[in-house]
This record gives structure tokens, sequence and C-alpha cells, in this order.
């Protein structure tokens, strides 16, 4: 029986029209493809009127299959599905062709893009027909949550969700949570103490009932889908027992070494080889660092375990991998700061009285290595004047493009600490001052107030060279004043590089293994910009805080609450249903080489000794398609990604389409394609 | 190792030491070096002021007389050195911009395939190619003792980045510790020793020579190093200039710095071209390092 | 380079963008002033080079072509490596250069001089000659001066360092025959 296929074509307002000539590509449809029996095109599909039209045709004309040609699958495949099941028919017998990412806003062609868009009309048409209705997996929601990084972020989520009353694992790779915040004096506009304001919650997150915290921890696989997601973990060898270490802090004050703390004291203190990296830290039980510990090192001392008054010291504890079962995994892994030795000219690393804008955090607080008081390397001096430079690798296309968003709050910080605490003079460099969040403008009033100064101007270099005697023995910062056109040398005696927050080094590999996306940055990519922008294009799987990109306190609270809502709605449906999009064995023609078995990403694929096949565990698949492009016996089949669906795609694009349509798809002549390739 | 060898005009005579002391060199450390069959001048900054397309044809002539056998191209001026780089650059990735220089080019018969030639600087082949193994080997009188302040100035080291570090870099420093000269860090090694400038106004080129031998004094430099004819002549030439228009009294002498390999790889100092520099070196090499120089001397 | 000319934006932008390998890095300039804040002539600049894209931008092309900034320029590539935005700013200066001698704005400096004697020798002999270009340079633009460069020159004699001829490249017709079908194909002077 022939089958009754409608075909919509979506004018996008002008996105779409503007471009493609919509009506001649329904007419076209109408006209020349087969089954067609209605083509229409209208301004806005997606609208509800749009969607009551082609719920009434698929009753007036009996359809059975529908195209729309319209934007990208990823914003409105859901919209007309509904539609389809909203007049009766199978929502997986329906197809979409995107004309507007993949052709209306990617040329300025008029004539181009129309035959393209017939091209791709014409294989969502030969596709369609072969469709077979599905129906969605029922899957139960575990209601236990993962939250990987307890920044304040994550704590915010966990808390969200263990207040709710669920269950939730919140995972540091570091030994306490807290995040940069915790490295923090003072927090902008306001000022408050980050301690006071961070501590009780991180106190609240390590005592609550419903929170496990495993610190020194971190994500190593991560298997299933929404609702089941299986994940390893590796809790990492504290070498300290923590069903018997109280926290007394004994062997921390008895063990000989003294390391520098790149992590917590940014460079510019001092801690033990067993420490607890600061006083408030969650859990406080301390961490033995191997790399320095003079027993791992050298083979005898165990100062720290003779000390220990309740035995936890154990030098024998091995990493542990633990498994649990979640439904859903809220991202929250933070940023790092940009390496300021990447800018030779900014004399990092070479001129020692040019600090990064973490040292400055860690020398402002009163609990940090100089106990709170502003002064030079050499730990004595307080300067006399002070730069601060923006911009440090942020808007810099030699490094990222992208603003840091919060350096400019941040540089109005430090100048108001400085003018408070010492008296200095202190220089404001920027490009541009960003001030935008409720309050944030005011604080830059107040510093123009309190004498901060401010030069607009790029710094181009902080040089020890001088060249008189007011520059002798201290640093200069070289720059165009743009204000006044003029260049200037500025001596100052400190300098305080306002780095870029860049995604964290290994972003990358974790999207990778939960199986999101990142932005060219690496910044973890939202499933969308602005309407849905904690939730990830994989389900389940929700961003929080800076790892999503930079951003200030309060908004990385704002959506760590936001991500911790949209799971807590997850997990009070208890059921999800996800796509019937998964891979299929055809055990009568299975052979039982396990080919498939190894190659699934996903460990989906079971085999079964007794009956020599293998068989897809169709919770876990993700319907990739790895093994049905594997299997050498073609046992393996992939719903709505079938071959013969696959084939009569690729066949509507080149057959049915004009000679013009092929150039502007393929930018060659028809004659120079290698058509062949569809002979299979 | 073998390589199109581009002198430059200054090599001819003003720098006669560099070219002494290279050819000295490069024979003892098998670097064999094809001068360019009738090379022409490159223009320096001069001939891209007033012309564009011509300045760029003058250029690639010789990049098209490179021996078709060999693949890479040596100039051991920073200004010949970026003025070849960028042509072949420019050529390479503008196809329309690469067929106007080849069509000047066929007015004389040739033609240059963008991106035949490699452009390399000397410093590159002798740090990167020799290598420290190669260049400690024949150390025969470690210069232990010698303050050197290596100078790249600006062309060597910009705009291209793939040389070495833009604004600190370490290439000559390295070559300079593997014969075991004390290297001082500086911090205008990469600053500007003004150009053309001495010859249009020389204010200008008097006050950026100053800050240059300010910075090489104030760290305790013996000598200055230098990778470039021109870098030498400013320095070299005009540093009694400087002493007159400031009231300073720098006397610091200015080497090329294949002049300072060859003393220590013990070659003898008529090999090297010492003695052509204005401010007299041998005074406080023989303070520094009287065995090398009384090596050099004798040999 | 291949661009799409800037609708609505003055000749004057779009010919210095047409004129320079990378020249549409300009839309980009966020006056940050990294390229004034490197420049070792910066202090002797009339307007630094960030002033001087605000004022194509403009469409100033006179004050833009009168000025001594591109003249002042040493071609150290400072600015070119610090610039934020990717400008290829040294080329666009001797861009500018270019233009100025073209429209006889070029005023106040020796530079022009300097750079029409280089390439007379170049363009007579093939290679730069160092006495020469001097003593034509000076004699032809500041006789006075030639005075005080005399005892250099001496010293420079003494040391071996100067030569009385120049030296002719053997197919001096070869590069003449090139630099002439140059001349005709792409030169606006």
């Amino acid at each position: 029986m022939a089958e009754r296929i409608g075909v919509y074509v979506c004018h996008c307002g002008s996105n779409i029209a503007g471009i493609i000539d919509v009506e001649e590509v329904a007419r076209w449809a109408g006209g020349n493809l087969q089954d067609v029996v209605v083509a229409k095109d209208y301004k806005f599909m997606c609208s509800s009127s749009g969607q009551q039209m082609i719920e009434e045709d698929i009753k007036n004309h009996q359809l059975t299959r529908v195209v729309v040609a319209a934007c990208s699958p990823q914003l409105h495949e859901r919209t007309f599905r509904r539609a389809c099941k909203n007049a009766g028919l199978n929502p997986y017998l329906f197809q979409m062709a995107n004309i507007r990412e993949h052709i209306s806003w990617v040329t300025t062609d008029k004539k181009a893009a129309t035959e393209k868009a017939k091209s791709l009309v014409a294989a969502a048409v030969r596709r369609v027909r072969l469709h077979r209705p599905l129906e969605p997996l029922p899957v139960e929601v575990n209601p236990r949550t993962l939250v990987v990084g307890g920044g304040i972020a994550g704590i915010q989520a966990a808390l969200e969700l263990a207040d709710a009353g669920y269950p939730v694992i919140l995972l540091e790779r570091e030994p306490s949570i807290g995040g940069h915040m915790a490295q923090f004096d003072k927090t902008f506009p306001t000022l408050d103490c980050s301690a006071c304001i961070l501590t009780p919650r991180m106190s609240e997150a390590g005592q609550h009932p419903n929170i496990t915290l495993l610190t020194y921890s971190e994500l190593e696989e991560v298997s299933g889908s929404v609702g089941h997601f299986k994940v390893k973990i590796r809790k990492r060898a504290r070498y300290v027992r923590e069903d018997r270490c109280t926290g007394c802090g004994i062997c921390v004050e008895k063990c000989p070494t003294k390391v520098r703390d790149d992590v917590f004291e940014a460079g510019l203190g001092v801690r033990k080889s067993i420490y607890i990296p600061f006083a408030q830290a969650v859990p406080r039980i301390p961490v033995l660092d191997t790399e320095h510990c003079i027993y791992f090192t050298r083979g005898k001392c165990q100062i720290c375990g003779k000390f220990c008054p309740t035995d936890a010291i154990d030098y024998d504890q091995k990493d542990q991998i633990l498994e649990y079962e979640v439904g859903n995994i809220i991202l929250a892994t933070g940023w790092k700061m940009f390496d300021c030795t990447r800018i030779p000219q900014y004399g990092y690393g070479r001129l020692p009285n040019v600090f990064t804008a973490m040292e400055f955090e860690r020398m402002c607080n009163a609990a940090g290595p100089t106990g709170g008081k502003i002064v030079l390397r050499d730990g004595k001096t307080e300067p006399r004047r002070v730069a601060i430079i923006h911009c440090v690798g942020s808007r810099d296309v030699n490094y990222n493009e992208y603003c840091s968003g919060i350096c400019c709050m941040a540089a109005l910080k430090y100048g108001h600490l400085v003018l408070e605490k010492t008296n200095a003079e202190v220089y404001s460099f920027y490009i541009d001052m960003r001030t935008n969040q409720k309050g944030y403008e005011e604080f830059y009033q107040r510093l123009l107030e309190e004498g901060m100064k401010f030069i607009r101007g790029k710094v181009a270099e902080v040089t020890n060279a001088d060249r008189s005697e007011e520059e002798k023995g201290r640093l200069v910062v070289q720059v165009e004043d743009t204000l006044t056109g003029r260049q200037r040398r500025i001596p100052v005696d400190m300098v305080i590089l306002m780095g870029a927050l860049e995604p964290q080094e290994d972003a990358m590999d974790l999207a990778r293994k939960v199986g999101i996306s990142c932005s060219s940055a690496g910044w973890f990519t939202e499933r969308h910009p602005k309407l849905d922008p904690v939730a990830t294009m994989t389900d389940g799987v929700f961003v929080a805080g800076c790892c999503q990109g930079p951003k200030d306190i309060p908004a990385s609270v704002a959506q760590g609450a936001a991500a911790a809502a949209r799971v807590a709605g997850l997990i009070s449906r208890r059921t999800v249903w996800i796509e019937p999009v998964v891979a299929s064995i055809d055990e009568s023609k299975c052979s039982g080489c396990r080919i498939c078995n190894n190659l699934c990403p996903f460990n989906a694929i079971e085999y079964d000794e007794q009956e020599g096949v293998s068989r897809v565990i169709t919770a876990l698949c993700k319907g990739c398609g790895t093994c049905i492009a594997a299997c050498p016996a073609k046992a393996i089949a992939g719903n709505h990604f079938a071959d013969d669906q696959i084939l009569a795609e690729l066949e509507g694009a080149l057959w049915d389409a004009s000679p013009e349509a092929l150039l502007a798809t393929f930018g060659k002549k028809e004659e120079q394609l290698e058509l062949k390739v569809l002979n299979v | 190792m073998k390589y199109a060898f581009y002198p430059g005009c200054s090599l001819e005579c003003s720098s006669a030491a560099y070219a002494q002391s290279i050819a000295a060199v490069c024979r003892l450390l098998g670097i064999e070096l094809a001068e360019v069959e009738d090379w022409n001048c490159c223009g320096a900054t001069e001939y891209h002021s007033l012309h564009r397309l011509t300045a760029a044809a003058v250029i690639a002539r010789n990049l098209a007389l490179v021996d078709g056998s060999l693949t890479e191209l040596v100039a051991p001026c920073a200004a010949c050195f970026l003025n070849l780089k960028k042509v072949d650059h420019q050529m390479s990735e503008d196809p329309a911009w690469a067929s106007k220089v080849n069509a000047a080019l066929a007015a004389g018969g040739l033609m240059y395939e963008p991106g035949r030639v490699k452009v390399r600087h000397l410093v590159e082949v002798l740090h990167s190619d020799v290598g420290e193994e190669g260049i400690r080997r024949r150390v025969k009188q470690p210069l232990r003792g010698l303050k050197v302040a290596p100078y790249y100035g600006c062309q060597i080291v910009r705009p291209y980045k793939d040389v070495d570090n833009t604004e600190y870099p370490m290439k000559l420093d390295e070559l300079m510790s593997w014969v075991e000269a004390e290297v001082v860090p500086y911090p205008t090694k990469a600053a500007c020793c003004g150009g053309h400038m001495t010859q249009i106004s020389e204010a200008q080129a008097y006050e950026l020579l100053r800050r240059l031998l300010q910075s090489a004094e104030d760290a305790g430099a013996d000598v200055i190093l230098t990778m470039c004819p021109m870098c030498q002549l400013n320095l070299d030439a005009y540093q009694s200039g400087v002493n007159s228009y400031f009231g300073t009294k720098f006397r610091i002498p200015i080497l090329f710095f294949t002049q300072v390999l060859g003393l220590a790889f013990g070659l003898p100092l008529k090999q090297l071209g010492f003695g052509k520099e204005i401010v007299a070196a041998i005074p406080i090499l023989k303070q520094k390092v009287p065995a090398a120089l009384a090596a050099a001397s004798a040999g | 380079m291949v661009h799409a000319a800037i609708r609505g934006e003055t000749s004057f932008l779009n010919e210095v963008i047409e004129e320079t390998p990378h020249g549409e890095r300009l839309l980009h300039c966020i006056q940050c002033g990294s390229c004034g804040g490197s420049c070792p002539n910066g202090p002797d600049m009339d307007y630094s080079p960030r002033a001087i894209f605000g004022m194509i931008q403009a469409g100033e092309r006179e004050r833009v072509l009168s000025a001594n900034t591109q003249w002042m320029c040493v071609s150290c590539y400072y600015c070119t490596t610090r610039c934020p935005q990717q400008i290829p700013i040294t080329d666009i200066l001797y861009t500018l250069k270019r233009m100025s001698v073209r429209a006889g704005l070029a005023k106040g400096t020796d530079a022009p001089a300097l750079a029409k004697s280089f390439v007379h020798y170049v363009d007579n002999y093939g290679r730069a000659f160092e006495l020469g270009l001097a003593t034509r340079f000076y004699l032809l633009n500041k006789p006075l001066a030639m005075v005080k460069m005399g005892p250099l020159g001496l010293k420079m004699l003494a040391h071996g360092r100067m030569s009385f001829l120049p030296t002719r490249i053997k197919n001096l017709k070869q590069l003449q025959a090139i630099i002439q079908k140059a001349r005709e194909l792409g030169e606006k002077s």
C-alpha cells in the first residue's frame, strides 16, 4: 500500500524564507515526490496553529508519514512528534529536514539554497517512507544523584537535592570541598568574608545525612544513561583511616617536611607532607602526599604514625574503586587560572614582585601565608604603589578570545583591599570596565571615590629595565594611556595579573566520559544557551557553575540550584521515557565472534555462553551504531537508523534532486560525483 | 649538512668579521653553505616602504635562484632572514599574490614555487640541527668567566613565532651556555637597536641604543653578542655617539656570536675577524678568558 | 588578500585593508593600545598606531597620511606579536608609508629619502652599497650632517669595514626586467 506523506516547509519568519524560496520548495515537493499528498509552507510551523495544521491534515488526509523542513531537530523534533502523536500517528513516522542551520544560515546564495532545500526534503521523504513505528522505552529513575565537584556550585546543588530528601554523592578531587571560594578573602561587591558565608554551607554538606562525601576522589568511568547511570569512582589513598581519624592535627604538627602548596595557597605558602589544606576543611581528615613524604621517598620516618593518638595512619592504604548507580549526574567542576608565564612580557615567574590574582587572594586572607598582610615577595616590604593588570589571557585571540567576566570586579576588590590595608597607591589598567550585575557599577563608583587610579590601556609590558632614577629597582608598567594617546611608564612595586578563567585541564576528558560536548574553548556545552542553560545534550547530565563558562559566585549558586531542580523533577517522575534508538542482534545470523562486545563504548553488549550469541542490553545501549558497522555477519540492526533508511535518505538527496541541487550540496557537478557508492 | 646560503650585502664588507667567523665555524662543524648564485639585495626595510610588489619580486628572485637540490636557505642577517621568510610565507598563503610575484619573476625567466624553500636563520641551524651535543663536542676552550649578553633584536624572533620565544628568546643563551660562557640575563635582549633610525633620526636611535647598552651593562656583561650585521653596526659604531650624546661611558665590545663560538672551538683569531670591531674586544677577552685568547692568538 | 568590501565604509579604510595581507583584522581593533604601549618610538609618534586605526575608521585620510607615525616605525614587530586581535600592525604601517609617499603627504621626515636612495642602489647594482648609500642620502638630504658623520666613516674605514666600490650583480639585466615588470603589474606609484 502506498504511503500518504505530508510535507511542511517552515518560513521561520525570515530566517529561512529570507534565503530559501519556501513556496517553491513546497510546490516542488507536492508535484515531484512520490507519495506526497500534501505539501505546504507556513510562517511558523512550531507555533500552535502550525502544529494544529499538521494534526488536522493527518486526520483529514489520512497521512501515514510526516516531514517537516525547518530548523534543527535538536530544537523542535519533540514538538512535531507530539503533534503526530496527538493526531494518532506514531511519532516515529516523522522526519525533520534541517533547512535553517544547514542551509539558510550558512549561505547567501538564494538559488543554490532553494535547490539544496529540495534535495534535503527529498531525502527526508524517501527516508520517512521506510520508518517503522516505535515506542519509547521506559526507564526507572534512580533517586541518587552524583555531583562532580565540591565548589560552591556543587555544594549548592548537593544541598538542594539532599534537603529535598534525595541521596547525593558529592565527589571532590581535592582533600576538602570548598573550591576556589574557600581560597578567597572577601567577595565582591559586598565585601563579606568568603569563609564566613561558605564554611557553614561546607559543614552542612559534610554532615548532611543524605550526602555521601567522597573527597580526594575522581570519576573514573560512566556507563548507562538517564535514570540508571553506573559510575566508577577512584577513591585515592589518603593513608589516613577516616573511621579512626579525629582531625586533631597532631600528625601535621609533627611532620618534619615543608612543601610548597601550589593548590590551596597558590604557590605562595607551604604545607606539610601530611596536611589538611585549611583550617575549616571538610572533611577534617588529613591526606599524606607520598611524593614528598620522607617515609615514602626514603623509607624512614613514620613520625606521623608514631604520634597519632588513634592509630589512624595507614601506610599500606590503597586506592579504592567504588561503584554506584545514580539516576542523574551534575557536573560542577569549575575552572583553573590561566598560566601567566605564557605572557613573558608581564614577567611572571621572572620578576619576583609580579603576582597572580590567586596569589594575591591568599595574601589578603588573614589565614593565608602572610597573615593577611600585603607585602612583596620578600615577605615584609609593603608596596608603595600597586598595579593591577586586567585581561591577562582573556580578550586576546592569542590565548582566550572570551571575556572572563569576573576579573574587572575582582580587580576593583583588590584595589579596595590595597587601599584599606596599606598606604599604597593603586592603578588599574583596563581595556573596558565591565561591571554589569547588581551592585557592581556602584562598587566601581565606590573605588573611583576611594582614589583608585584607572588607566585605560592594555599593558604592553612589565619590565625591570629602568630608564631613570625614579624607576631604579622597581617594576615599570609600560602602557599607552589611550585616553590621552600617550605612552606612559609607571614605576610600581607590585603587579597583580588578573589571569583568565580557563576550563579545567581535563574538562575534555570528563566531557567524553559522560558523553557531552565542549565549546572550542573547552567549556561544557549546555543544551540551549538561553532556554536550557543547565541541561546538556545528554539526558540526565547537567552542568552548573564555571565549568559551563566563567561566572561569578551568585550565578554559580543559581546554576547549582537550577540543576538540582531539574534533577528533582526527573526523580519525582520516577519513570523517564528514552528514545528507542537502540541496536538489536538477529541471533539467527550472529556467529558469536564477539567483535561487537569489545567495541561497544557503553558495555551494552553481553555474550550468552550457552547459546553462543551476543545480545544488546537495551537499557545501556545509546544507539551509536559502532556494533552495527562492525558486525561481519550484518546481524545487528539499529532502530531508526537501519541501512535501508539511511540508503534511502542518501538516494533522496542524490537522485531526486536537480543537477543544480547536487552542485549546491556537494560543490561538484553530477558527473564528477562518485555515485556508485550507493550500489552496495 | 648542506644548506643554501644567502649572505646579504653587509657581509661583503661592513660585517666581514661575521662572514669570516661563519665560514670558519661552519667548516669546523661540517656545515656546508652553498652561496646562492648571483643573489641580490633583500631590500632591507626600505624597499617595502615604497613598493610592495617590486620588493616581493626582488626578494623572490633569490628564492627562485636557490639550487633545486637544496630545500633550506640560511640567512645570517635578521632583515634578510625576515624578508625572505615573509615573501615565501605570503606567497604560500595567498595564491593570487604568488601568481603576481611570479608574473614579475617570469620577465627574468624565473619562477618560485611557494613553500619550496624553508628559510632559516643561522642560529636555528646551530641550535637545532647541530644541537647541544654537536656544539659541546667541539669546545676546546670553555669560555668560563666570560659574561656574555646575548642580543636577539627584533626580526629573528618577531613577527614569526616559530623561531624562538617572541618576548624572551633563549636559543642564543643556550648556545652560549653550551660553550660554558656565563650568560647574563637582561630584560632588553629582544628590544630594538634602532634599525635605520641611526641614519634618519639620531636622537631616537641613540635613545634606543642607550637602553640596550645600559641594560647589558647593569647586568654586568663583558660583551654583547649579536646575530645581525645591522644590530652589530648600530651598537658598535654608534656607541661613542651615544656616549657623547648622553654623557655616558659605555665601552662594551659588540661581537658576532660566531666569533665567540669560534673562540671556544679554539679557532685562530685571524679566521674569526677579531679586530674589526670598533670598541675593541681583545682587552676584555685577555682579562676574562686568557687561555682561550692565547690559544687563538697562537693558532 | 581577498575580503569583502566593508559596506558603507570610507574608501580609505578599504584601501588600507586591500593593500595589506590580513588587513581585514583592522576591523577587529578594540582600541586597547597594546601597540602604542609596546612601541620603542611610541613617545615620539604624532599618534599611536591605535589612534591611527581610529582615524582610518573615521576616514581621516590626510591626517593619517601626513602623520609621522608610520615613519617612526622601526619594524620591531612588538605591536604585531602582542596585538590581542592579531592585527598585522607593522604591515599596515608599511602600507601607510607607501600611501603617504604616493599622496605626497610624507613630510618632516628623512625616511622616504633614505628609502629612495636605497632603492636606487638595488635597482642599479642589485646590491646595497653602504658608503654610496650614506653619501648619496646625506648629500641629497642633509649635507651638513655629513660633516658630523665624517669621523664615523673614517673609523669604519680604519677597521676595514668600508668599501669604495659598489658590487654589481652579474645578471643585473634579469633583475631589472623583473623590477620593471613588477612596477607595471602592481605598483600604484
